[in-house]
């Protein structure tokens, strides 16, 4: 395995990354911020929502903007790199396996999604309190399952990316993110749905849900989520087939 | 170590449609017709490949647009699997040993493929340490070739303001930054101005001087005559003619090619042109047109045009080629390279 051209493309996609740092700022944080101003402090403020609901709602965020920003991070530039720019045959001719090349792209977006989701937790704080009330009582527990989600996103995107065609990109953000964010238990705990027996089996196919409740079960475990068991095994499940699904989609774009 | 490339009877057929710039070769599409089902294409772009290169030469692939050159370069550069036969860089199988082979290439695709989210400098630096070049070599190897290349003053801005001659400027010195011992170019001045075109041949002149194997592509007569020791004609993915160009242009019957137009002709016509001193060989393309091969142009033109008026026949066009790779081209596929 070569480290020297691994490293390389990682510091290239750091370096890219740092160059647009405001642009990706806005881009991951805005929305869910606004969503969290909206929900969390003007409902819940005038009374519509009740006071727990801020603490619920933070995890939930938190679940988004991590998947929102590895999805975005990977499949954006794959799709622009493979079927416009195509900037990555550079890097598909340097010499390394070229499956190490989508595995860079994976700790890439990883990375960026744990940068993501790690710095929602202080903003939507700040905007929120007081009133929310975080107690990891397992940390280590709650760095697993953010790992595990920040990989999901990451690997996600490489499935995507690799998947996508360049004008179908709005198509994906409508039929895929969009479905998966609002079925994902971001703005309600899966529990919410009881009173919808189908729905609740139903969303159980989105990863999202075990990324939410996950974040749920070890930021906020006062509240009900599904069993951390499930939650860690969920996510495995969808690591394993999103990476599996992507690398063999990669190898069909990068090779003809 | 210097590396030579060799192909044995490489074949690929694309079953979906290839990705541009990799060629499309002889657009023989077949396949089983279910009902209500979309046949998938089998369109063969190579059909049976067989190359010798030898290391240190300045070889090149001359051919129409489709004629398989860029689909035969991207096996070679492992982006493209074959459906059957080998290829080999030096003594490595390209598609078993692609890290070690790729460590030897250096590659100029057709359609340009810089990292829009870099600066130029950047681009350069970014490529040597994938090849796991030291930062002093990197910046060091990097200023000259933006020297080398006319780029200097361009060098801290990003590629996405680059005219098209900038970029395959900055694309052929990325190509050479980690000193490949081949270098692929496929169609290299396409789109260049004639100046930066003759830039470029100096460079790649320069750089076969240090002992590198170039493998180019084009469809330009002149490129190919003026830089390659040896040159391959590939049409339908295959090769129709191969060696120098001179032995290619000796290989024409004759070498002078004249293009006749008439109202009409006749058998009886051609066969009295044949009987001309000098002419090699005469080919009906159609029913008013006919091509003529000869070892001499313009002193034909009284005896073609007596024979033409004496057989009532109505002269229309003559047009005269010196002897030329065109000639071969045209002798061999009955089509212009500039069809």
């Amino acid at each position: 395995m070569n480290w020297k051209a691994f490293f390389a493309m990682l510091a290239r996609d750091a370096h890219v990354a740092r160059r647009n740092f405001v642009a990706l700022l806005f881009q991951t944080f805005l929305q869910p911020l606004m969503f969290v101003f909206i929900f969390g402090r003007v409902m819940v403020g005038s009374g519509y929502m009740p006071p727990s609901y801020k603490s619920l709602l933070l995890p939930g965020i938190m679940a988004i903007c991590m998947v929102g920003t590895g999805i975005w991070a990977v499949a954006m530039p794959l799709i622009a790199e493979f079927q416009f720019t195509r900037e990555i045959e550079d890097r598909l001719l340097a010499p390394m396996d070229i499956s190490w090349l989508a595995v860079e792209k994976v700790v890439a977006g990883t990375l960026q999604a744990l940068a993501a989701g790690l710095m929602v937790i202080p903003a939507a704080w700040l905007l929120l309190r007081p009133g929310v009330d975080l107690n990891v009582p397992r940390p280590l527990l709650f760095a697993v399952v953010a790992l595990l989600v920040a990989l999901f996103s990451a690997t996600g995107g490489l499935a995507l990316g690799c998947s996508v065609e360049q004008t179908h990109i709005g198509l994906m953000f409508s039929l895929v993110v969009a479905p998966m964010i609002f079925f994902g238990c971001t703005y309600y705990p899966w529990s919410a749905l009881q009173k919808f027996p189908i729905l609740q089996k139903a969303v159980l196919v989105n990863p999202l849900v075990y990324a939410s409740e996950g974040l749920r079960g070890t930021l906020v475990p006062q509240f009900p989520h599904l069993p951390m068991l499930a939650v860690v095994a969920g996510l495995v499940f969808f690591n394993v087939l999103m990476f599996v699904t992507g690398l063999r989609k990669f190898h069909g774009k990068a090779v003809t | 170590m210097v590396a030579g490339i060799r192909t044995r009877d490489l074949r690929k057929v694309f079953t979906s449609a290839p990705p541009a710039g990799a060629g499309t070769g002889g657009f023989s599409f077949s396949g089983p017709k279910a009902k209500g089902k979309q046949p998938k294409p089998n369109i063969v772009a190579l059909d049976g490949i067989s190359l010798d290169i030898a290391s240190g030469e300045i070889f090149c692939l001359l051919g129409p647009n489709g004629a398989g050159k860029s689909t035969t370069v991207g096996v070679l550069t492992t982006r493209v699997r074959p459906t059957s036969g080998q290829a080999f860089i030096g003594e490595h199988d390209v598609w078993q040993e692609q890290v070690a082979v790729k460590r030897l290439i250096g590659v100029v695709a057709q359609r340009p493929n810089l990292d829009f989210s870099l600066t130029a400098r950047e681009i350069l630096a970014f490529h040597g340490a994938y090849f796991g070049l030291s930062s002093h070599e990197r910046a060091k190897r990097a200023e000259a070739l933006l020297e080398r290349f006319k780029l200097t003053d361009r060098a801290d801005q990003m590629v996405r303001g680059f005219s098209g001659g900038m970029m395959q400027r900055l694309s052929i010195a990325r190509a050479m930054m980690h000193d490949p011992q081949v270098l692929f170019l496929d169609e290299p001045s396409a789109g260049l101005d004639p100046q930066t075109r003759l830039l470029l041949w100096e460079i790649i002149r320069e750089y076969n001087q240090s002992g590198k194997t170039i493998l180019l592509t084009t469809h330009n007569m002149e490129e190919a005559d003026a830089l390659c020791k040896r040159l391959a004609i590939v049409d339908h993915g295959r090769v129709i003619a191969i060696g120098t160009p001179l032995e290619l242009k000796a290989s024409v019957p004759g070498g002078y090619l004249l293009r006749l137009r008439f109202g009409h002709h006749s058998p009886d016509l051609l066969e009295r042109f044949r009987s001309l001193a000098g002419v090699r060989e005469v080919r009906a393309t159609d029913n008013n047109s006919a091509d003529l091969y000869a070892d001499r142009g313009g002193s034909l033109i009284p005896e073609i045009a007596n024979l033409a008026s004496a057989g009532s026949v109505e002269l229309c066009d003559v047009h005269i080629s010196e002897p030329s790779l065109e000639n071969l081209f045209l002798h061999h596929t009955g089509r212009s390279l500039r069809e």
